[in-house]
């Protein structure tokens, strides 16, 4: 089975943002980069399809140069190759990001192609559906178990309030893949040596024929929100930011 | 015709974020100075659509059709394309539920178009409509301009609009039978399940601790399990704890978990992302205690400590039994 696993480089959890001058989008000097949390288990699923089925696994990823740290990780966790689109996409709207992505593996003739369900940066949760769209390919979303079937692949997807679905398809065919849904593998040493000398083809928008550009949609203007509730904070010593919150849960806002 | 709210029904139940998504359609039509219409889709979907005439709306369309009884993205978004193309709606807007996330990208890039997902208020500016979604998880907010040609699509966040305000009116219900054929589901999907029966009713308890990511590994689980007993609370957690086992999934809050709305709610190293929120923002009063002070969860707080949830929620439980 050949599968593609499109994987994203966002800013690390816990990052401190700030909204740089342009008010179009964020400062990206100083923040520390990792993978998007969901296509970590959409790599991870497409790695363990391929252990029992055999295969390759190609990663695919739009992104600066920068993204070529996390592109060498997944090659470290047992990818076998992969594409590097070398643009800027930040603020970029999902269909002018899928139609980068489908340019670039139109010709590679994959059975499978897994993503994370949603980014954790603009967190459309769109990429994905549309890439299926453009390349005409059937999809599921929000996928937790992928199994091979006779005819395609049966899986099983994530409805809400605690109810699930199988749907079953034919391949070629694309899945989102739900976030937690197995254990994340760590790369090994020899993995770390062995990715050092696998295949990254760059490739950029221009050769690919795309304009990197908005498709659709763009940001008029991006802030921080302003609070809601006004929230009463207590600062300071531990023992004492208690005190004071528990004297307000119990006489102004009478819960305990 | 200028709105059209798009409205989500499984075997004859509607979803309840299809009343908000109404609601919202109403209040745009209102404030742009045009007409609302509403469409179900399914089959044998004439009961429901009867239902929605009573709203204020122009009209109800029922689509109707036997390859729409059970849900595929392709019937969706085939009988939707031919619906747009009779109706020929400037904004079309339907619940954010997972359904609409599987199919409304692929109908919006078959028309060329991009779909605002998941909006969380919206209003209007001059002829334009100006949508505000999240990004970053939550911390940063952005307005998008909906305007010239349409048709502009847009998925509304549970709970971003009320579904007790949907206004009476008199509308007619039109049939609209689309061409689908069958040969063009390339899906098959088969019958829906539950894993196991949920034991635990997370909605019935008066004070829930939840806890997040925050809490690092499952040896310090019986930190918030102290505050929690102290509280006489139930524990709770968000999706990666649940995800990672150290705590069952019957106690998740948030869009794949429960809902509760609880008078006291504490919610313990979680950041707050929209997925959580969406469980629990109807709480009467809400307390976070994160180190991270530019937090989600903050904004929607009443009380909050900014601190080391290791050093603050020891002592918290100490106050809390001395209160008692």
């Amino acid at each position: 089975m050949k599968i593609i696993v499109a994987i994203k480089q966002v800013p690390a959890r816990d990052s401190q943002l700030r909204i740089a001058p342009s008010g179009l989008w964020i400062e990206e000097a100083d923040l520390s980069w990792e993978i998007n949390e969901p296509d970590a288990y959409a790599l991870e699923a497409g790695l363990q399809l391929k252990e029992k089925h055999g295969g390759e696994v190609v990663v695919l990823c739009a992104g600066p140069a920068r993204a070529a740290s996390t592109i060498r990780e997944a090659l470290a966790k047992g990818a076998d190759r992969a594409i590097h689109i070398e643009e800027e996409i930040g603020s970029l709207d999902p269909l002018a990001s899928a139609r980068l992505l489908a340019a670039s593996v139109k010709d590679e003739s994959a059975d499978l192609i897994l993503t994370g369900l949603q980014s954790d940066d603009l967190g459309y949760g769109q990429t994905g559906v549309i890439l299926a769209e453009l390349l005409g390919l059937p999809h599921a979303t929000i996928v937790m178990e992928v199994e091979k079937v006779a005819d395609g692949i049966r899986v099983k997807r994530e409805l809400e309030d605690g109810w699930f679905q199988h749907v079953e398809m034919p391949l070629p065919a694309l899945l989102t893949i739900q976030s937690g849904i197995s254990k994340l593998r760590y790369a090994t040493l020899m993995g770390i040596k062995k990715s050092k000398t696998k295949e990254i083809r760059r490739v950029t928008a221009e050769a690919l024929g795309v304009a990197v550009t908005p498709a659709g949609m763009a940001f008029e203007r991006i802030y921080l929100p302003e609070r809601t509730k006004r929230t009463q904070l207590f600062e300071g010593n531990p023992r004492e930011a208690a005190a004071q919150l528990v004297e307000k849960l119990k006489f102004e806002a009478r819960v305990i | 015709m200028s709105i059209l709210a798009v409205l989500e029904q499984r075997d004859g139940n509607w979803n309840r974020m299809s009343f908000e998504t109404l609601a919202a359609a109403q209040q745009l039509a209102r404030d742009l100075g045009t007409a609302a219409a509403a469409a179900v889709l399914g089959h044998g979907v004439a009961g429901l659509a009867s239902e929605i005439a009573s709203s204020e709306l122009d009209k109800v369309y029922a689509v109707d059709h036997e390859l729409l009884k059970d849900y595929t993205a392709d019937a969706y978004t085939l009988a939707l394309g031919q619906l747009l193309e009779k109706v020929r709606p400037r904004i079309v807007l339907f619940p954010h539920t997972y359904q609409v996330r599987d199919f409304l990208p692929k109908l919006a890039a078959a028309l060329g178009k991009v779909a605002v997902s998941d909006v969380v208020a919206a209003r209007v500016a001059g002829d334009a409509l100006i949508v505000v979604r999240q990004l970053f998880q939550g911390k940063v907010n952005a307005d998008i301009r909906l305007a010239g040609e349409g048709p502009h699509f847009a998925s509304l966040q549970a709970g971003a609009w009320r579904a007790d305000r949907v206004a009476a009116g008199a509308a007619t219900v039109e049939n609209f039978s689309p061409a689908i054929a069958a040969d063009a589901i390339r899906t098959k999907p088969l019958e829906l399940f539950r894993e196991s029966q949920r034991a635990l009713d997370l909605s019935a308890a008066e004070i829930i601790v939840s806890v997040g990511r925050g809490i690092k590994e499952a040896d310090n689980i019986p930190v918030v399990q102290k505050l929690a007993e102290a509280l006489g609370a139930e524990l709770a957690a968000s999706r990666p704890i649940c995800d990672a086992g150290w705590l069952p999934m019957e106690r998740q809050v948030g869009s794949s978990g429960q809902t509760v709305a609880p008078k006291l709610y504490v919610a313990v190293g979680i950041s707050g992302a929209i997925q959580h929120q969406v469980g629990m923002k109807g709480s009467r009063t809400i307390v976070a205690i994160n180190k991270d002070p530019d937090a989600p969860i903050f904004e929607i707080a009443d009380y909050g400590i900014v601190g080391d949830l290791f050093q603050v929620v020891p002592e918290l439980t100490e106050a809390i039994r001395k209160a008692k």
